[in-house]
């Protein structure tokens, strides 16, 4: 009978110590930064309540940024970009910088290939996001994590 | 004056996909930074970018503080006919400046 107690007990004591950590992870959270819910509402924001998939969309930047001041990186849509099948909008998002927004590029079946390159800041290592729209109204996205070395915004 | 690059191809076949290269001088003050004072420098960025292809829009950008300093912008379009590529940019603080680059499509 006590034998099966005992692990009821440390459920128990399992889920204290788990709603204390995060309790801790929130507190932890520095203000002045986008956290990742604020992506998700910019996110929310494009898309409304189109649902995004996974693919189509390729997002190229380095795993490894040394400065970030000036990431370079580049969104390929897989698309015809003929007059009837072709990519409206690309955005980008990142995860930990002040603001969730980094840009959104507006094109059309002239661009003759969905891709654009730009470099971005980066004021830690984070995820960035890249979500395509396409012109039959569906959402497409990819992600990458990047690690930066030397962040953008910390010196004067 | 802010100063622009641009890279065109001066010249191009009939529906070729040319690549178009867009850069141009500008601080893009974040409004999160510091100043030598210690106080925070206000915003200063330019939001937007548009090209024209003999004054039909192929392409535009919504750009926001975390775009690295000196935007730089490159995209593609398909080469149609001969003419004239506009780029402007506008931003804060009334900041609108274009430049024109000629294309010529055999």
């Amino acid at each position: 009978m006590e034998i099966g107690m005992e692990p009821m007990t440390s459920v128990t004591r399992r889920q204290v110590l788990l709603a204390g950590a995060g309790l801790l992870s929130v507190l932890m959270v520095r203000p002045g930064r986008a956290a990742p819910t604020d992506m998700e509402a910019a996110i929310q924001a494009m898309v409304g309540k189109a649902e995004i998939r996974p693919g189509r969309v390729h997002l190229e930047i380095p795993p490894l940024v040394e400065n970030g001041n000036a990431a370079p990186l580049t969104v390929t849509v897989d698309s015809p970009m003929t007059e009837a099948e072709f990519v409206k909008t690309i955005a980008v998002f990142n995860e930990k910088n002040p603001q969730p927004n980094v840009a959104v590029f507006h094109l059309g079946p002239r661009a003759g290939r969905a891709q654009v390159s730009t470099r971005m800041r980066l004021a830690t290592s984070q995820k960035v996001v890249a979500i395509a729209e396409l012109s039959d109204g569906t959402f497409w996205s990819d992600s990458a994590d990047v690690i930066v070395t030397l962040a953008a915004c910390v010196e004067g | 004056m802010a100063r622009p690059l641009i890279s065109v191809p001066a010249t191009a076949k009939r529906g070729e996909i040319v690549e178009i290269k867009a850069l141009i001088a500008h601080p893009m003050e974040t409004g999160y930074r510091p100043g030598p004072d210690g106080r925070v420098l206000p915003r200063d960025i330019i939001r937007r970018f548009v090209c024209t292809y003999n004054d039909v829009e192929i392409f535009s950008a919504d750009l926001f503080p975390a775009m690295s300093a000196n935007p730089f912008i490159a995209f593609t379009t398909v080469a149609v006919e001969s003419g004239t590529l506009t780029f402007t940019w506008t931003g804060d603080n009334g900041f609108s400046q274009s430049e024109t680059a000629t294309i010529t499509v055999s």
